[in-house]
Order: structure tokens, then sequence, then C-alpha cells
């Protein structure tokens, strides 16, 4: 089954994906104005005029994203003719791709390749003579993607999936053969093993979702904080770290925001240094802002760079530091100003990584560089054939064939007929199947009963 | 001396009769033609009716206006309601049929509906002139004129008969197959291609024993298949079941050598959900038993019907096999089980409409197009007679959704899809199983039936009846609150948690475990506000209000379909200009014609940016 729809409300970064100083992302649809409205702090977008700019912040669960411009364009006079909010963020492509989780979860859909001058064209914005054109763009923004998810395909996605979907509709297809075959001498699908399987796909599924996670991280950036005790050498460490990255550190001049962020690229992987903009000052993020601000940033890292004065502070004190940061996140200790010190490090103090350096004299920093590569090629816990998710469309099937095999715990758990079970099960495959290319969920059920039961009188 | 007709149906099988009891309701003069007026409607194979889909499709044809619901409630010798213990789209009305007592009410009933004149012959030929089909030539060499002719032929066109290395021509057991039709129709531009199916012996019933078999009987209420209140049989014959053991698979392989299967003799495809008996010992090996139904032809008779072993193995070897299974010690044998190949016309040659693409008024429908059953081939048959008819006025085609019926999906995968395989219906089809159920096929079918002239007004009033008393019941059942005391004991014994506080009997029937009519016999309170209902309309209502949350998921779906699916294309729109489709979809689009977007997303090799770009072409 295949739908186009004309009412979702559909949303895209607007401006090439990469680092550059401001990304755009563009919503449109019924719907835009509430939804962007549900995840803005300022402002009510509701009461606002068209082709109107309001300053304001993106907040998800208390977390505030980044600090934006949204301007409103109000149907028809927009470029869809539909209501269309567009969002400026800042460049960073890991905010872009928080901005749109987030309007996914909101109700928006990812548009399809050339959506937005599908719709403008359908609803009257170009003339006839114009089709052609805008046809030929959907084509050739549709082999693109093709193109692009065929060779990320090629890594195994295609592989690890069929394998997932495979297994859903063997499935499936014993719950249909209970329901069209049912007066037969069919064997039954044994529900405990039913559970036990559809868990296994979760969590399959909640690999390869988390997958996306690293595999976006490698495109948009891992954080990393910086904390430590004033003194201990942060900014100092920073500028070093970033000084040969200069190129790319995209620093927003005139901009009093604390989301500048300080990025080092390792053998191709993209560390962004968060919360820098302490940093940056000669006062120290402890310092400046307060114990709490210094766990928000730690909060939003995934390594964590815990630097203090190995001639001013001793280890117990440092253990106890580190016992506050959460234990999910990956830490490197530093010992700093080892050059004043000579300070022993015992490799094996705590299970963190404790290295010694020395910021000033710039010793350890290739030590320090080679273990944060590390610790995010071991963050893909899996080996060689592990399976990055990179795109976003992949990962939002992912996300709704989650959805429909929760459906289907419950229903299971209900005790509800399988019928009703088996509608949740179509649509993870529908899902699943959106990612492989395999649409045709009805007919591949047939043919796996036909060929693995003897059924018909 | 026959005067111009608007509607000449080929064939009185089960399309066939359908097809001429819509174009002759609907208002048409109509010539049904077939080359045996003592098999009209005949039971080629199973003498059963309806089953899992087929029972939805068969209530869907009576609630249109069609007979065949009301022939089968009629001549039923045994009724039951299948797949009670799950949900209420997959229940499930089956009956067997008397065999001889359904042919004769068939006829009966045509014979008794004013507009349906009969011709025994064969037709050899159709009168087509400027692309238009105006009438048939006849074996006996008669032209008859008309203005649409509907084809049925069934396994008849060029049908041959296969038992053991014995082959014959042949279009059923003992009738003679029809030739020259499908040699004009190719000759026309029309592809054609051949398919297997096959049917079973059938045995004296006096020679066996029962006793070593187990006992299937009917269901003590009989629901029945139409919408119109038909006198249901007061006594009901049971059914019996047996199994094959090795030694009866043994027996049969030593006729593998001379099978016209496995030697490939038979060129054409059969069923894989209907296969022969050898072909599950084949393709099953490690099934060491195959169930076998034993089911009566008819009240009158001894004949018994073999369901589960249908063979095209010699006949000594089918004899033979038969004697060793449980209660078949001494079974005579009244004839073999056979397999018949015969022509089809790939149905991708259709329109929606069931008119052939290529001669306009010619129609097709049944075995013709690649089925199998006589549920898919009677709802072929009547959507064939009604477009027929509306043909020659110039009116729109009706063409069923796939969302509004069982017979919309049907036809739709034929002309979108095609077949390679002789086409049934299964519930696992349908998107929408749960909108399509057999309970509901009146509210979804009747009005629209009644609209262009085929459903009564009789039909038409007891649907109003049904929608207004569901109404009420639901709104009942929303608004009213029950007591604790009035319902705990009847919950617990039900073991579901009792009430706390009063709560609302929407949530009460929303529980699992509950059932309404149950539960008013249990809650007099609640009796004495519902009980005045027909017990059909509380059902109704019920399903509405327990499964609330995945018939609105369904109706979203239908919603977001309809979207494309109301989309027209121009059948001579030309793709091949269109450089932005694929290569693929413009060869696939040219050729299939699609009427709309939404047909068009559902053919193979058309993929979505193909229909973005159609989208596009189409502009607004």
């Amino acid at each position: 089954m295949f739908n186009v729809d004309f009412e979702d409300t559909i949303v895209a970064i607007a401006t090439p994906n990469a680092i550059g100083a401001i990304g755009v992302i563009r919503v449109s649809g019924k719907e835009s104005l509430n939804i962007v409205n549900s995840i803005f702090e300022g402002k009510n977008l509701l009461a606002q005029k068209s082709h109107t700019i309001h300053l304001g912040k993106l907040v998800a669960a208390n977390e505030i994203i980044d600090e934006v411009l949204v301007s409103l364009f109000i149907a028809p006079n927009s470029y869809t003719k539909e209501n269309v909010v567009e969002i400026s963020c800042h460049g960073s492509p890991y905010i872009l791709n928080r901005v749109i989780e987030l309007l996914l979860e909101k109700g928006c859909r990812l548009a399809r390749a050339g959506e937005f001058t599908q719709r403008a064209y359908l609803n009257g914005r170009f003339d006839l003579s114009q089709a052609e054109a805008v046809a030929d763009l959907i084509a050739s923004d549709s082999q693109a993607a093709h193109k692009i998810a065929m060779q990320q395909m090629r890594g195994g996605i295609t592989h690890k999936l069929a394998e997932l979907r495979q297994s859903l509709i063997e499935f499936t297809a014993l719950i249909e053969l209970e329901l069209d075959f049912g007066e037969e001498d069919v064997e039954f699908a044994n529900r405990e093993k039913l559970i036990s399987l559809l868990h296994a796909i979760k969590d399959e599924i909640y690999r390869l979702s988390s997958s996306f996670k690293f595999g976006n991280a490698i495109k948009t950036g891992v954080p990393v904080a910086i904390v430590g005790k004033p003194n201990a050498g942060k900014s100092t460490l920073l500028n070093i770290l970033v000084q040969e990255e200069r190129a790319i550190v995209s620093d927003i001049a005139g901009t009093t925001r604390d989301t500048i962020e300080e990025t080092l690229t390792i053998e191709g992987i993209l560390f962004r240094f968060i919360d820098t903009a302490g940093l940056r000052d000669t006062t120290d993020v402890i310092e400046k802002i307060g114990v709490e601000r210094s766990k928000e940033t730690i909060q939003k890292a995934q390594i964590v760079l815990y630097l203090y004065d190995s001639s001013q502070e001793n280890k117990t004190e440092v253990v106890q530091a580190l016992n506050v940061i959460p234990k999910d996140k990956k830490v490197i200790v530093l010992a700093n100003k080892h050059d004043i010190t000579q300070d022993a490090i015992i490799q094996n103090e705590t299970s963190t990584d404790w290295i010694a350096i020395s910021a000033k004299e710039n010793t350890g920093i290739q030590t320090l560089k080679d273990l944060l590569l590390q610790k995010v090629l071991e963050d893909n816990n899996t080996t060689q054939d592990a399976i990055v998710i990179t795109n976003q469309r992949h990962y939002e099937a992912l996300q709704l064939s989650e959805q429909a095999i929760d459906n289907v715990l419950a229903g299971l758990q209900q005790q509800i007929s399988s019928d009703f079970i088996s509608q949740d099960l179509k649509t993870a495959l529908r899902h699943l199947g959106s990612i492989t290319g395999s649409i045709d969920v009805d007919k591949d059920i047939l043919a796996t009963i036909f060929g693995k039961f003897c059924i018909g009188k | 001396m026959f005067q111009q007709y608007d509607v000449i149906v080929v064939g009185a099988g089960h399309a066939g009769c359908e097809a001429a009891v819509a174009a002759a309701k609907m208002g048409s003069k109509v010539l049904l033609a077939t080359m045996n007026m003592q098999t009209i409607a005949q039971m080629s194979c199973n003498p059963a009716m309806g089953g899992v889909a087929k029972g939805q499709i068969l209530r869907e044809i009576d609630a249109m206006g069609g007979y065949s619901g009301i022939v089968t409630d009629k001549t039923m010798i045994q009724f039951r309601m299948l797949n009670q213990s799950k949900g209420p789209a997959m229940w499930s009305p089956r009956a067997q049929s008397d065999r001889m007592q359904f042919h004769l009410t068939w006829r009966e009933m045509l014979e008794n509906t004013p507009n349906i004149d009969f011709w025994q012959d064969m037709v050899r030929e159709l009168l087509v002139e400027d692309g238009r089909v105006c009438g048939v030539r006849t074996g006996m060499g008669m032209e008859i004129r008309s203005k649409a002719v509907v084809l049925t032929n069934g396994t008849f066109l060029n049908g041959i008969i296969h038992i053991g290395e014995k082959q014959f021509g042949g279009g059923r057991a003992g009738e003679k197959a029809s030739k020259g039709i499908t040699e004009q129709l190719v000759a026309l531009g029309f592809e054609s291609g051949r398919m297997k199916t096959g049917t079973p012996p059938r045995i004296d019933g006096r020679s066996l024993d029962y006793s070593k078999m187990e006992v299937q009987d009917g269901d003590t209420e009989i629901v029945g298949f139409s919408f119109k209140n038909i006198e249901k049989p007061k006594e009901q014959r049971c059914c019996w079941i047996t199994n094959t053991n090795d030694t009866v698979h043994e027996i049969l392989k030593t006729g593998f050598e001379k099978s016209p299967m496995f030697q490939g003799r038979i060129q054409g495809l059969g069923p894989r959900y209907c296969p022969s008996i050898e072909d599950k010992i084949n393709r099953f090996a490690d099934k060491d038993r195959h169930q076998i139904f034993v089911e009566p032809e008819g009240r009158n008779t001894v004949e018994i019907y073999v369901n589960g072993f249908s063979t095209s193995l010699p006949e000594d070897v089918q004899y033979k096999a038969l004697t060793q299974i449980p209660g078949f010690e001494k079974a005579k044998m009244f004839r073999p089980g056979y397999a018949i190949e015969y022509d089809y016309f790939p149905p991708t040659q259709l329109n929606l409409s069931l008119e052939t693409k290529l001669i306009k008024n010619l129609f097709f429908a049944g075995q013709i197009n690649g089925t199998t059953g006589y549920e898919e081939a009677a709802a072929q048959g009547m959507m064939a007679g009604i477009n027929a008819h509306r043909v020659i006025r110039e009116e729109e085609a009706v063409v069923l959704k796939r969302s509004e019926a069982y017979i919309g999906v049907l036809i739709d995968d034929l002309v979108n899809k095609g077949t390679e395989e002789p086409y049934r219906m299964f519930t696992s089809r349908a998107e929408f199983r749960i909108l399509l159920r057999q309970d509901n096929a009146d509210l979804r079918l009747t009005e629209l039936s009644h609209k262009i002239g085929f459903a009564e007004q009789e039909r038409m009033d007891r649907v109003n009846d049904k929608r207004k008393a569901t109404d009420e019941i639901i709104q009942f059942i929303k608004e009213y609150s029950v007591e604790p005391s009035d319902v705990d004991a009847y919950l617990t014994t039900q073991g579901t948690t009792p009430l706390m506080h009063k709560m609302k009997l929407e949530k009460i029937i929303s529980r699992p475990q509950i059932g309404i009519l149950d539960l008013l016999e249990h809650v007099p309170v609640l009796k004495a506000h519902l009980g005045a209902y027909e017990k059909e309309f509380l059902e109704q209502a019920e399903i509405s209000i327990k499964y609330e949350g995945y018939i609105q998921k369904e109706y979203d779906q239908v919603q977001k379909m309809d979207k494309i699916e109301n989309v027209r294309l121009k059948p001579d729109f030309d793709y091949m200009a269109l450089p932005s489709l694929s290569i693929e979809a413009r060869q696939k689009l040219t050729k299939l014609k699609p009427l709309t977007l939404g047909q068009a997303s559902r053919i193979s090799g058309v993929s979505p940016a193909d229909i973005s770009v159609l989208m596009v072409y189409l502009g607004r």
C-alpha cells in the first residue's frame, strides 16, 4: 500500500548538510505553526502575522536545543502555499538533526525528495510549462537519494534489515495462516515464542537505532565536555586541541550565545567541544556559572575530559569529583601540568582512562587524541561488520517499526485476537520494507505461507 | 428468431448466473446462453459455499442484491461460522450445499427473474464491429445480436481433462469443451494462457465406515448468508474428518511416473493453496498424514466428496490409495478425481469494470480471468453484469474500492497485478480487513447498489433500520453508567475485575472477556434497556465499540489512500513522452493504462517517485 499524503506536515533541512554559520529547517503543512509553536519558547507564534521573524529558544524536555530565529509564512503566502515555518538555527549538523528529530516526534514527517517543490506546484505556484522541470527535479532527487541509500546498504543495512524483516514475515505468515487456514490442520503460532522473537527484533531495532546516533555522531560530531576546577588549564587545553583546526571553528562573531562550538577532526571523526564559551574567557565554567551548569554540560556530552592540576590536587579529590559524572559517559582524566610534577600516573587506578599531559608544553596531546578516537570507535561496540544507520529516513522507519511492534506486544498481552495484531505487524513490515525497498508485504506473506506450509484441501 | 438483446451472458456457472441477474434486475434484456441447461450453477468441485474470505465475498454479493447467498441459504445442509474464536473480521460463514438443490434453486430463481431468456447452445464466436462487440454466433450457426457480451466460460475453453496417462477434451467430467473463442480472441489481439485445477474422486457413501472417522457437526444457530430473512433448513447433515497415512502415500507414489503433473503433460500452473494430494506428498514429504474431509453431496444422495484428495493420478492408483484411508476400506468409487487444463486471459487486459480494453462492451468474468472459486466467480459475474448494463447506457462503471469490499480487492488485484496461478481470495490480501467484515457487508454496499437500481427497496429499508438501531445502541452504551452491584457478580464469573465505582457501560463492553449478548442475559437492568433490539444490531454496536481504535486506524488509512485513489488518469495518456518516469514505469503504465493514480501506484515497477512525477504532470 502506498500513500501520498498532501496534508501531512513535512520537514527538511533546507541548507546543505554541512557545517555552516546558519542552518535552516523548513516545515510546511497545515500543522506547521502548531508543531513549531509547541517547542518554541518565546512569543506565541499562532498569534503572529505572516512574514514576521521571531527570536526564541527551541526546547525539548527542558533542554534548550538552540536559540533560533523563526520566520512565519502563512498560507497561501508561502513557497508551498501552505503554512510554512523556517527555523534558522546555528549551523551545526548536530543541532539541525536534533531539531529535526524533535519535529518528527511532534508529528512532522520527513519530506520526500522534491516534495516541497511538488507541493508548491500542486498548490498552483508554478504554471504548467514548469511542470517538466519540477518532475525532473523529483526524479533526479529521488535517484540521488536512491544512490545514497544503495551505497549505504552495501555497508550491510539491507542485509541486516532483510534478515530482520524475514523473521517478522515468517511470524506474520504464521499468524495469517491461523487466520486464513484456521480450519485446516496447520501449525499454530506459539505466542511465547512470538513474544521472545518480537523482543529479539526490538533489540535489533534498538541496536540499529543507536547506531544511528553513532552514525550521526560521525556526521555531526561527538560532543565532548572539558570540565575541571578553575585554573586547571582548560582553556589552554582547548586552545591547543583546536589550534590547527582554526579553519573550521564556527565562531559566530558578535553573538553572545553559549552554543559556540569549537571542533576538532581526528581521522575523519568530528569532535565538538561543547559549552566552551566560558572556557574562552579567562574565568572557568564552574567558577562562572556554577556547579549546576557544569552538570548540564556533562549531560550533553558523550565524552567528558576531566582536567586537574596535578601540582595542586591529589588523586583522592579527583576520584571524588569523578563520582558525580554519570556512568554512561566516557571519561578521560587528564593530569595537567605534568611538566611540573613529573608525577607517576598509575593507569589502572580507576576504570577511567587517566593520562598525563602538559597543556603548556604540548605533551601528551597526541595520546589524548588517540584516546578520543578510540573512545568513539569502541562506542560502536560491534566489530567490523557493524551496521551504521546514518539516514534519517531509515531511522524514522525503524522508530515507526518499533512503535508498531510495541502495539503488537501490547495486543498479545491483552490477548487480543490475532487479526488485530496482524494489522500492527504489517505496519511494522511496511516500515522496514520502506528501507529495504520491498513494499509488497501481502505478497511476501502469501509466498511464505504457500512455500512453507501444506495448506488447501 | 431472436430479439436484439442488451446483454448476452455466455456460460451459466456462478459468474454467468450472477451476471444475468444483475443486468436483468437493473432492466436489461438478457440472454443467458449455456451449453447445457441441466448444469446451470453446477458446483463443479466442492459442494460448499463460503469459508474464510469467500464467506465475506458471498455476504457482499448478497448485500448488493445478487442471488448466491439466497440460493445457498435455501439449499444448505450444514452451516458453520468459522473462526469464531478470532476477531469479528475473521468470522466467516461456510455452508455445505446440496449440489442438485443448488442447481435447481438457481435455475428456478433465474426463471423467475423477468428479462432473462435462455438459449442452450455453444457460443463459438463473438460478433465484433468497429472494435465493439455486438453479439455472438453459436455452434448451430445462429447469430444473436446484443449491445454487450459477458464471457464466463469457466474451464471450458479448450479444456483438457487428465487422469493418469489418459487425456481427453472436456470442460467438466462428462461435458464437452468449448472451442473457437480463444482462437478468435487471440486473433483479435488478446493474450491467452493456460491454467490447471483439479478435483477429488466421488465415493459411494454407503461403502464408508463412519465409525472410524471424526464427526464434524454444523452450528446450532444458522446465521446464513443473506441479509434477507431466508428460511433455513431445520435439520443439518454432518461431515466427517479422517486422515491419510504412510501406506496411502506409498501407494500414491507408485503412480507418480504416470502423473500428468510430474511428467510435464500439464503445462498450466495450478494453485499452490489448493494442491493435489500427490503435490502435498511430494512437496511436504515430512508430513506423515494429511486431513481428509468427507462431505455429503446432498440430502438425498449417497454421493460423497473426498475433500483434500484432489488428484490426477491413474484411477486404479487413486482407488487403491483411498482404500487405505481409515473408514474407506470398502470404498466404492463413483468417479475418479481429475485435473483440468483450460485457457484463461491474463486479467491485466481488463478495465476495473471488467470490460476488456481491446473490445468495447465485452466483459470477462470468472475463471476466464484466472480466478478459482465459486464466490470469486460469482462476484466478478455480478460486477460484469452491472457494468454491462451501465456501459450500454453510457453510465459510469461501478468500481468497488479496496476499502469497500473484498470484491474491490479481488478485481483491483486481478486488473493491476494480474495472476500467474489461479487466484483465490484470502483475508490477508485485503489491507482493510477489519473494515471488510461479513457482519457489515450490507452497511458497506447496499446503499450503493440501491442507488444504481440493483438492490431492492426492501434491502435498503433493512439497512436503514440497522443503522438507526446500531446508532441508538452505541449512544446508550456510551452514555449509560453501570452500578457495581448490577454487574460485579457477572464480571467475576467472566474472570474480569469487578467495579469499584460506577463505570461507563462502554468501558465494560470494551473488555475482551465480555460479550454484549451474554451480558444482557445476566444483567436485568441492561436487558430492560437494550433487550428489545435485534441480536444482529446489538452485535454490530458491540463490534463498533470494542474495536473502535483499530477500526478508526483503518479508516484513517483509507482516507489517506483515497487521496491518490481519486486522482483520475486518462487512458490515452502518453507515458512514453515523460522522460522523468523510469523506463519500467513508462512501459507498464502504457500497457496497463490505469484509470486512477491509486491504481497506478499498485502496478509493480511503478515507484513512489514515479507517482510523484505523475502528480506533477496531472497538475492540480
